[in-house]
C-alpha cells in the first residue's frame, strides 16, 4: 500500500470538503502516503479566520440535504479540519495551498491555518503525486 | 477470546466513518507485536472495513462479535 492518494481539492462546501477529509483519514490510515493540494474555494475554506465558519453545501444538497448534514453533526461527527487534524496524527498526510489560488484569493501564508504545509504550484503537486491515484473534488 | 490478553482499548461508539479506523490506526502504533487491541465501534461499515484494513496492514482480526447495535472487533498487532 505504497501508492500515494492524491486529493485536489476546489469545491469549498463544507460537504465535499468532508467527503474529501474522509477520503485523506481513510488512505491515511491504510498507510498510504496522502497530498492535498488546495484550489480555488477550498483553499478560501483553509483560511485561519475562516476555517471553523460555516461553508454552506453543494447546491444539490437542498434543505433535506441541509437538515441531513446536521443531524450527522448533531449526532457527533467530527468537522471535515478536525477529521483532516486526525488524519495528519497518522503521518504521512501533506496539505499545499497552490500558489496561483493565493494569488487569485490575495492571501499569504500566513493567513492560512496551520494544518496548511506550505504553497506549492501544480508541477510540485505532480511530481510528489508520481504514478499515484489523483482525485478531484 | 481471553480479555486478560487485551492491552490496549479504543471505544469508537458513536463515531462516524472513518473515525473508528482512523483511531484505531492511532491506538495500534505504540502497541508490541503480537499484542491484542480491542474496538468497539457503532457505524455499521466498519465490519467490511475493520477486514480490509486488517487485510492492507498486516494486523490480524482475530475476533469479531457484535451485540446488534454494537460491533467488537480483536485485531493482533503484527
Amino acid at each position: 500500500m505504497d501508492e500515494s492518494m492524491n486529493l485536489v481539492l476546489f469545491s469549498g462546501t463544507d460537504d465535499k470538503l468532508q467527503a474529501a477529509a474522509i477520503l485523506a483519514a481513510g488512505a491515511a490510515a491504510l498507510g498510504k502516503p496522502v497530498n492535498v493540494f488546495l484550489q480555488y474555494w477550498a483553499l478560501d475554506a483553509f483560511r485561519r479566520d475562516r476555517i471553523a465558519g460555516d461553508h454552506g453545501l453543494a447546491p444539490e444538497a437542498g434543505p433535506a440535504g441541509r437538515s441531513h448534514v446536521d443531524a450527522l453533526r448533531k449526532a457527533g461527527q467530527a468537522s471535515w479540519a478536525e477529521t483532516l487534524r486526525q488524519a495528519k496524527d497518522l503521518g504521512g498526510v501533506d496539505i499545499q495551498a497552490c500558489s496561483l489560488s493565493m494569488d487569485l484569493l490575495g492571501i499569504e501564508e500566513t493567513d492560512l491555518d496551520p494544518l496548511v504545509d506550505g504553497v506549492e504550484g501544480v508541477t510540485s503537486f505532480f511530481m510528489n503525486a508520481g504514478a499515484g491515484q489523483v482525485v478531484f473534488i | 477470546m481471553d480479555l486478560l490478553e487485551i492491552t490496549t482499548k479504543v471505544d469508537a461508539r458513536g463515531l462516524s466513518c472513518p473515525m473508528p479506523i482512523v483511531r484505531t490506526a492511532q491506538a495500534i502504533k505504540p502497541m508490541a507485536s503480537g499484542t491484542l487491541l480491542e474496538v468497539l465501534a457503532t457505524d455499521p461499515g466498519s465490519v467490511k472495513d475493520f477486514a480490509a484494513w486488517c487485510r492492507s496492514t498486516g494486523h490480524i482480526l482475530v475476533d469479531q462479535t457484535s451485540d446488534g447495535a454494537v460491533y467488537r472487533f480483536v485485531i493482533r498487532r503484527k
